[in-house]
């Protein structure tokens, strides 16, 4: 534990111990497990966005990504496919759609700003244009929401966060192409010089956030049943603001996946707790706001606190 | 990476640990009373902020202070299909007799209805209904005869403009399922001759934004110089296209009509096209009584509730104040019929 993930670790008990203290109901464990649910693609999109912030990029399209993905499995995948066909369509969608964005910022120099911010445009109106105003039927795999762990109160979409989470947290922390990440995020000049595959490194972090995306596609259109095209609106933004709080430096180079955990974890416990107490939703988003403005001060005081000399 | 593990699992285990002492009594079946003896109702409509769900909520509390009834409002802050999922769990968590939902989309709340209705809640939608999905929900308060706006709307339109020049429809969400049913009867019921002269250039869609409804208006002024008439079934819209006609100046007798100028007309509450009726910019309009809609949700919530009656096609109950009301098909209830609002009766409305 960095002293960046302390801050959302530490927010996360404070909202956990407000939220028991507002509402006998909040701290109900199927209650908080089953609403995790909600906040698993966000999760997932948190994840990918990690590794993309990490290097210094943004992705802004990621929620049009998972939106495009869930319209394409919805109708290329028959009713009742095999379920790995599903998974694969998803999340091959969606590593598809991370390459266009990749190429666009590695091969074409594009700022990733301006070019997550064109195809943000460009994949929900593909979407759009394709189903026009109708929902599809999810063909297969539905309720995975409420499939719960054998014998617990957990249900599985969590759980397959959690896992994505440590796996792409080994991949950022234990292995030389997270070493990379930092190396460009941190200057990617001097890790041109030093040899490292700069564009390569961007590739595959566009690649995996795109099929990250898809993943998160795949629990959305299990919990909802149905997919259109105007769903998850604004959910790279919060996708973001998990990384940010979690303690990535949004110039790049710094960060841990732990942290973005955390900040998810942290989000969902706050909003959860609002919504038991009965918070209205419009003041939920302004706490949400402040959480973050917060959290990143915070992260900059334990930076500048830990300049000086320690006193007994 | 040990750490980061170890400290997930810290964070799971303080959840679950911390959930385990607490006092778990929300899980009681007939209903999760929030006070005891009262009745306690939700209601969740498409968005916050808009006036034409404050309406429908007065109608709820007035109709809740007849009934000794607690009422409490909780607006996504989106309209998009999902947001209103997350608000309608927490509502289930923290205890509600009555669910009074005006839905976004027509299938996606499903699932949670079906959660909420296991633990005994009375299942209500208000204003628009999940269509095809009626099963999921008890009964549905619905404005007015769907099948009547439409042809009432076209009726409006063409007295406005002696039933001759080309028109366009400024909707809401692409798919909100009153509107495109209200723009198919108005489709319906321009194929009779005597609209011949009426002819429907283009349908626009602001999405019960303001910006983005007042952008489309701009659009359908500079795309369509031949515009005769506007039609915006949605109070948002109405509101919004009445301001860009305004500015424009080409709103009948306005400074820069072309010949008789663009009529505009819709369905809008009467507080929200105050203004662009005393100018003259807006000639006449229409609407139902959202209130009046509150109202019955509240009585029949109650009804239902307290298992008076099940809501059978042809069963009629008494609203206090309303008069009786009788089950259509598939547990739906109309409020009444439209009201036409022009400067003449405007000053009698406020809402």
């Amino acid at each position: 534990m960095r002293w960046r993930e302390m801050v959302p670790l530490g927010l996360l008990l404070l909202v956990l111990f407000w939220g028991s203290r507002v509402s006998p109901r909040f701290l109900d464990a199927p209650y908080l497990l089953d609403s995790m649910n909600l906040y698993v693609e966000t999760g997932l999109l948190a994840v990918g966005m990690t590794f993309v912030i990490m290097c210094g990029e943004i992705d802004l399209s990621v929620a049009s990504t998972t939106v495009l993905c869930a319209c394409v499995a919805a109708k290329w995948c028959p009713p009742g496919c095999p379920p790995s066909l599903l998974v694969l369509v998803c999340v091959g969608a969606g590593a598809l759609l991370g390459l266009v964005n990749g190429a666009l910022v590695a091969w074409a120099r594009v700022p990733s700003f301006l070019a997550t911010l064109a195809t943000m445009a460009a994949f929900r109106g593909v979407a759009q244009a394709w189903m026009g105003p109708y929902s599809a039927k999810w063909p297969v795999l539905k309720g995975l929401d409420r499939a719960h762990v054998v014998g617990s109160a957990v249900p599985w979409p969590p759980v397959v966060w959690l896992v994505v989470a440590a796996l792409a947290g080994l991949l950022l922390h234990r292995t030389v192409y997270g070493r990379w990440v930092a190396a460009v995020g941190t200057s990617p000049v001097a890790a041109r010089f030093s040899g490292l595959p700069v564009e390569r490194t961007k590739l595959i972090a566009f690649t995996m956030t795109g099929a990250l995306a898809g993943l998160a596609a795949l629990f959305l259109g299990s919990r909802l049943g149905v997919v259109r095209h105007d769903l998850v609106r604004g959910l790279e933004l919060e996708a973001i603001t998990a990384v940010v709080v979690g303690g990535t430096s949004i110039l790049g180079g710094q960060g841990t996946m732990l942290g973005t955990v955390t900040a998810l974890l942290l989000v969902a416990a706050a909003k959860t707790a609002m919504g038991v107490a009965g918070v209205k939703p419009e003041v939920q988003v302004t706490v949400v706001g402040v959480l973050l403005v917060g959290a990143v001060l915070a992260g900059n005081m334990s930076a500048l606190v830990r300049r000086r000399p320690a006193r007994a | 990476m040990i750490r980061t593990l170890l400290a997930t699992v810290l964070v799971a285990g303080i959840f679950v640990a911390g959930c385990g002492t607490s006092s778990n009594d929300a899980a009681t079946t007939g209903g999760t009373q929030a006070k005891s003896g009262a009745l306690h109702f939700v209601f969740v409509p498409k968005s916050a902020g808009n006036p034409y769900f404050a309406e429908v909520e007065k109608g709820l509390q007035k109709g809740a202070k007849e009934l000794g009834a607690t009422i409490e409002t909780q607006a996504p802050t989106s309209a998009d299909a999902t947001s209103q999922v997350g608000t309608i769990k927490d509502a289930l968590q923290r205890g509600v007799d009555v669910l009074v939902v005006s839905a976004n989309a027509p299938d996606t709340l499903n699932d949670v209805f079906d959660d909420a209705r296991k633990k005994g809640v009375i299942v209500l939608t208000v204003d628009s209904d999940i269509t095809g999905n009626e099963e999921h929900r008890d009964a549905s308060v619905l404005p007015t005869d769907f099948a009547k706006v439409g042809p009432a709307l076209v009726e409006n339109l063409a007295s406005l403009t002696g039933g001759q020049g080309d028109f366009a429809i400024l909707s809401a969400a692409t798919d909100a399922p009153n509107q495109n049913a209200w723009i198919a009867g108005m489709k319906e019921a321009l194929k009779d001759p005597k609209y011949a002269g009426l002819k429907l250039v283009d349908t626009v869609y602001g999405n019960d934004e303001p910006e983005k409804s007042a952008t489309e208006m701009q659009a359908l002024l500079t795309k369509y110089p031949d515009l005769r008439a506007v039609v915006s079934p949605t109070s948002v819209g109405l509101g919004a296209a009445a301001q860009v006609l305004e500015t424009s100046g080409q709103y009948p007798g306005g400074p820069k009509a072309k010949g008789p100028g663009i009529e505009l007309t819709g369905l809008a509450t009467p507080n929200q096209l105050r203004a662009a009726v005393e100018k003259g910019v807006v000639k006449k309009f229409q609407l139902w009584s959202p209130a009046d809609m509150g109202e019955i949700a509240a009585h029949l919530g109650a009804a239902l509730h307290a298992k008076k009656f099940l809501p059978e096609e042809g069963k009629s109950f008494d609203v206090p104040g309303l008069g009786s009301k009788t089950f259509s098909a598939k547990g739906v209830v109309y409020a009444g019929p439209l009201v036409t609002f022009d400067k003449a009766n405007i000053a009698n409305f406020d809402f």
